[in-house]
């Protein structure tokens, strides 16, 4: 058996837990057609549950184990993982399987602690069943790592956009099993206490644009975006920028393409100053087009676009603009 | 006062191409310069901070060969008062026995009377991307753990840790003694200052060894990602592409003239 431990949102499971269903599927359909089992932790609206019992059923889930337990309305993760390890026990999983998000990554780790096992964050892909071998990756994802997962239950995050979420050949209706997890007060003390809104939070817009202006390391600084905003606005389209952007400040992290940002897929994407790193890469490349704008012609973005001019942005940019405003009139 | 243990980790500078060693058992380090991932250089900022808000301590410790003193002296030079190396090969190491390494560390500390309030480490190790030594640091010492989070303030007997949540900011008060994992973005390291790394130079290091059999990471090879042959069309080069780039939204429909 493998149980994926699936994230939800106020829309039902998330895209990437819906990724991380169709990866576990993939190693369940390998190893001789094993059953696919979900589970789900924290608060959930009911309305929201149909939504997703119809979800795990299109991804071909047969038993969905639901924890309840007041003391899981608010995050944590000691708790989380104490309801995953419940009922990858009562279900005696083989393999237990999250996303490579913050939470699927925390509570993996304490899952793997618990129970003695190791842990193999952000797997790419399987390259053998028995014994479970696995790709992931390493170095921010400029190399990779074959490891073998000796010890069972083999627990495992997929990362982020490693694959794409599809239905199974033939859909289910899960039977829901809801249970009680064993909790104790230490699993309780490290929860979320309370919530802070951060700023506004618009990630709707970059995923839904048609044309998306992206921005690297190669803007230069904080005060670099003047040229870039005024690209997107002429284009009609939304700024979004890689890791480091956001990492320094630059940029709130809402904007953020990649593996632990948005995915996009607009019909052009304009790649400024972006070295184009596999997380970045990760994030953009279901763009239809891609241009790339980079000094260095040998950079990943450069080489994998489909069209690309090589020089500075800052002096590419603002002549495209000033082309643009003559055409435009 | 409350006294603070930062964990960091030689690691190499990852941001240009990356060789293999001959084994496919690590990476050809002979060209690249080593560093710290930028979480730990947030953590290492947060704990001097925390540190010297309570006339604390802040000791900064690793996990690795003789040569990561290097990057010990550099936490020593932005404002850490002491450094532990637990000499070990790296290589033989996965995330278990590194947090087991470290457990020991603290026991010994705390068996001394100079136990450790606050442990902060990075989230993931910029090399390796484990995401789980600060949890299994936290089972080992049965403290309470918290990870992905960006700033750090200690009000007396508790720390209030505050990280990017799917909903805004997660605010989670926990009791002393904690382990907190740091992602970067919560506040700006500083830059050593000359009398700092005069200091750095002349502060020793506790050198200890693990009596440790590692379990290891479960490594096979390292292996490099499938490269693809390049189908780029090359616009132009500089200001004079821009018309041809103009041309090709015209043509792809995203610019109406």
């Amino acid at each position: 058996m493998i149980l994926v431990f699936v994230e939800t949102d106020g829309q039902g499971a998330t895209e990437t837990s819906r990724e991380a269903l169709t990866f576990a599927r993939e190693i369940a359909e390998r190893s001789g057609d094993d059953a696919l089992n979900a589970v789900l932790v924290g608060p959930m609206s009911s309305d929201g549950t149909d939504v997703i019992l119809q979800q795990l059923g299109e991804a071909g889930v047969s038993v969905v184990h639901r924890a309840q337990d007041e003391r899981l309305s608010a995050y944590c993760a000691a708790a989380w993982a104490a309801s995953v390890v419940d009922a990858a026990q009562a279900t005696a999983a083989r393999v237990i399987v999250a996303t490579g998000t913050p939470r699927g990554s925390e509570i993996m780790a304490h899952l793997a602690t618990r129970l003695d096992v190791q842990m193999a964050a952000n797997v790419v892909a399987v390259d053998e069943t028995n014994p479970l071998t696995v790709s992931r990756q390493v170095m921010g994802g400029s190399a990779l790592e074959e490891m073998r997962l000796n010890s069972q239950p083999a627990v495992m995050t997929v990362a982020g956009h490693a694959t794409e979420p599809t239905p199974a050949g033939q859909p289910t209706t899960p039977e829901v099993v809801v249970f009680s997890p064993t909790l104790s007060d230490a699993d309780l003390v490290a929860r979320v206490a309370r919530s802070e809104v951060s700023q506004v939070d618009d990630t709707a817009a970059l995923t839904g644009a048609r044309v998306v202006v992206g921005a690297g390391r190669g803007a230069g600084g904080a005060d670099g975006f003047a040229d870039l905003l005024e690209l997107t606005e002429l284009l009609g389209g939304v700024l979004g920028v890689s890791r480091v952007v956001t990492s320094l400040g630059w940029r709130p992290h809402h904007e953020q393409v990649g593996q632990t940002g948005s995915r996009i897929s607009p019909d052009v994407y304009l790649a400024c100053g972006i070295s184009g790193a596999i997380q970045h890469w990760a994030g953009c490349s279901s763009a239809k087009t891609i241009i790339a704008i980079n000094t260095d012609p040998d950079a990943p973005m450069v080489t994998k676009a489909h069209y690309a001019v090589i020089g500075d942005l800052h002096e590419v940019v603002p002549a495209i603009n000033e082309e643009l405003r003559q055409r435009l009139g | 006062m409350t006294n603070v243990l930062v964990c960091i980790k030689r690691v190499p500078e990852t941001s240009g191409q990356i060789l293999l060693s001959d084994d496919a058992q690590t990476i050809d380090g002979r060209h690249v310069g080593y560093t710290v991932s930028p979480h730990e250089e947030c953590a290492v900022e947060l704990a001097i901070q925390v540190a010297r808000g309570t006339d604390g301590e802040a000791t900064v410790l690793t996990v690795g060969s003789e040569e990561s003193v290097a990057q010990l002296r550099d936490a020593i030079a932005v404002g850490c008062s002491a450094a532990v190396l637990v000499e070990a090969d790296i290589d033989r190491f996965g995330p278990a026995d590194v947090a087991e390494a470290i457990a020991g560390v603290v026991k010994e500390h705390e068996a001394a009377g100079t136990p450790f309030d606050l442990i902060l480490l990075g989230n993931d190790a910029a090399d390796t991307g484990d995401f789980q030594v600060g949890v299994r640091l936290a089972y080992q010492l049965g403290r309470p753990v918290v990870t992905g989070i960006s700033t750090v303030e200690v009000l007396g007997d508790r720390v209030v840790a505050r990280g990017d949540g799917p909903d805004g900011i997660e605010v989670f008060e926990l009791p002393l003694p904690a382990v907190v994992a740091i992602q970067e973005g919560g506040i700006e390291p500083r830059y050593p200052s000359v009398p700092g790394r005069m200091k750095a130079k002349r502060t020793p290091v506790e050198t200890v060894t693990p009596e440790i059999e590692p379990v290891g990471s479960g490594r096979v090879r390292l292996k490099l990602p499938p490269q693809q042959p390049s189908n780029v069309e090359v616009l132009g080069e500089g200001a004079d592409a821009a018309p041809a780039v103009v041309d090709l939204l015209v043509k792809i429909g995203v610019v109406s003239r």
